[in-house]
């Protein structure tokens, strides 16, 4: 390495070593992409533009992930048209390909090892933060971008600013990596981390589960990537560079949280930054409580759900909806017992997915319904009727409002087992 | 006044990408041919089929954020949306407008002065928006949106000169 990292921030190292030179927050870089994510709704877009407007161009195919999840399986003709259109391409050109059931495309992406420390991830889902759990740079971009890095193998970005989000003390008993997430959404808002990268340190304990929580949501104030530094025994099993590491860089801001003051938390519809203690809305009717998703569909999630309903039943005016973010969640879930448990309970499981997320399938609210879920999106009309509410929380908090068929909060503070 | 005037169309503030175009009406779902329609469906049924070719969308902080469904600017460049002004803009879409070519201009005093069903006249090369005898400039965008915007799209750029703008010049 011929050029000098000293006081970069993790988004600087990466986009400086992909691009062969020291670059710092506003240069502008091309770089290589390591892996690119298109998933099933995008992908017909991305054909066409590959085939129309790039001639057909593909620069690194095992590089291109196609991922079959957002309506999956097929909700209408339409939907199963496009499907079939884009299994095709994908082994016509020997892209790989994720077929329904198979999950969530940023969980198979981190199961499949397609996103590792130090790469370049970009994804056709704005979640596509979520790679920052790996210290992957991962960001989600529009089917035109998209379809440009699957040509070109390179894409261009503006180097971010740095937000860091320090965090201190220890999070008392039920308070999760989503209340954290939640939090620093609620720090920064809606529009806090704009075009920023955030780095979250003082995560070294974080699982993986967990990271990728915290990742996941840093869309949600706005920024471009959001990474957890590769420190702690959750990167035990990667790969991690030398010149990854954690330096005294030039963050644009530093915003310290002090875990030890948190409480489980609700985002109130109809935007994620409004976030505010459970406490504020306890008893208020739910008729749909949804597990699942990127944010909160793993196997640490269906556990802690199940921890709090075994032995018990789910409210008679409450449905709860459970799909798990992968094929392989599913199969662990099933393994030790977990699945059973939920059934046994009143769940009701859908094909490992997006489920009803973006309101397409499986489960979309009616108008006056209300759902809490453990989802990523509370906008209006956004799993749904436009007259739908729904409140965004940890899955403990959607296991306690299923068994109280309204919003409550667990009963016992030491729930989740080795959470 | 017999030349052709473009409606401003305003919004207020965290106008969402499910605002701009539901997720069930996503072209995926309902037709390529008939996504558009479904424009602010939610927020504004009226708009789809009231909007006119040329019209500008005015709107507050964080204009477009949510989803990187580039499905929804592509219904406002279907209904052949002029231009979107507002305070600021979500990141991705962002660049989906850019790659689109629908010019976005971030001026925070100028949308407190566009009010909804204003008539305007107003051209992207010319740089200004104009209400009967006022006359408003909007800001120059960057060299590297400037390259980009002269050539119609990055897509545009790359097919063109299979680089990305800047590309070759930056290392």
């Amino acid at each position: 390495m011929t050029y000098d990292l000293k006081g970069l921030t993790l988004a600087e190292r990466i986009l400086s070593v992909r691009s062969g030179r020291r670059v710092k927050a506003g240069d502008l870089v091309v770089v290589p992409v390591d892996q690119v994510m298109v998933v099933d709704s995008i992908a017909p877009s991305v054909i066409r533009l590959l085939k129309e407007e790039l001639a057909g161009e593909i620069r690194y195919p095992e590089r291109v992930s196609f991922v079959i999840d957002h309506v999956a399986p097929a909700a209408n003709v339409e939907v199963a048209t496009t499907q079939k259109q884009v299994r095709e391409f994908a082994r016509e050109h020997q892209i790989n390909l994720f077929d329904v059931g198979r999950g969530i495309c940023h969980q198979v992406l981190i199961e499949e090892r397609l996103a590792q420390p130090g790469w370049v991830v970009v994804g056709s889902d704005s979640h596509s933060t979520i790679y920052g759990a790996v210290g992957a740079f991962g960001t989600g971009m529009g089917a035109t971008d998209i379809a440009l890095a699957v040509a070109s193998g390179r894409t261009w970005f503006r180097v971010p600013e740095t937000v860091r989000i320090l965090f201190k003390g220890s999070r008392p008993a039920g308070v999760t990596a989503k209340d954290i997430a939640l939090e620093v959404v609620r720090v920064l808002t809606a529009d806090g981390a704009t075009y920023a990268s955030i780095e979250y340190h003082g995560t070294e304990t974080f699982s993986l589960s967990e990271r990728m929580t915290l990742a996941n949501l840093a869309v949600e104030a706005g920024a471009k990537v959001g990474l957890v530094p590769t420190v702690g025994e959750a990167l035990g099993a990667y790969e991690v560079p030398d010149w990854l590491a954690v330096d005294e860089a030039s963050y644009e801001t530093t915003v310290e949280i002090d875990l030890s003051g948190l409480r489980p938390s609700l985002s109130v519809p109809f935007f994620v930054d409004n976030v505010h203690p459970v406490e504020n809305h306890l008893g208020v009717p739910v008729d749909q409580v949804f597990v699942g998703t990127c944010t909160n569909g793993r196997l640490d999630d269906l556990r802690a759900v199940a921890a709090i309903l075994e032995g018990r039943r789910v409210a008679e005016r409450t449905r709860l909806l459970i799909i798990p973010a992968s094929s392989t969640v599913l199969e662990q879930a099933v393994a030790d017992g977990t699945v059973a448990t939920l059934l046994a309970a009143g769940a009701v499981f859908g094909t490992p997915g997006c489920g009803p997320c973006m309101g397409r399938h499986m489960g979309v609210l009616a108008p006056g319904e209300v759902c809490v879920s453990t989802s990523n999106r509370n906008f209006m009309g956004r799993m749904g009727s436009p007259e739908a509410k729904i409140f965004l929380a940890s899955p403990e908090v959607a296991a306690a409002s299923a068994l109280a068929g309204a919003i409550a909060l667990p009963e016992t503070p030491s729930f989740g087992g080795d959470r | 006044m017999s030349e052709c005037l473009q409606r401003i169309w305003r919004f207020g503030d965290s106008i969402n990408t499910d605002d701009i175009l539901p997720g069930k009406y996503a072209p995926f779902m309902v037709g390529e041919t008939e996504f558009q329609r479904y424009a602010f469906a939610h927020l504004r049924p009226e708009f789809a089929a009231d909007v006119r070719p040329g019209d500008i969308l005015v709107g507050g902080r964080n204009w477009g954020l949510g989803s990187s469904r580039e499905y929804a600017p592509q219904a406002l460049k279907k209904l052949g949306i002029g231009a979107i002004i507002a305070k600021s803009f979500a990141r991705i879409h962002y660049r989906n407008l850019l790659n689109l070519g629908i010019p976005a201009f971030e001026a925070p005093e100028l949308v407190e002065l566009l009010q909804d069903g204003d008539n305007v006249r107003y051209e992207w090369a010319e740089g200004i928006v104009h209400r009967g005898a006022e006359s408003f400039s909007l800001p120059k965008p960057p060299l590297f949106l400037h390259e980009v915007l002269a050539e119609g799209s990055v897509l545009a750029y790359y097919k063109k000169y299979k680089k990305f703008p800047g590309e070759g010049r930056l290392s």
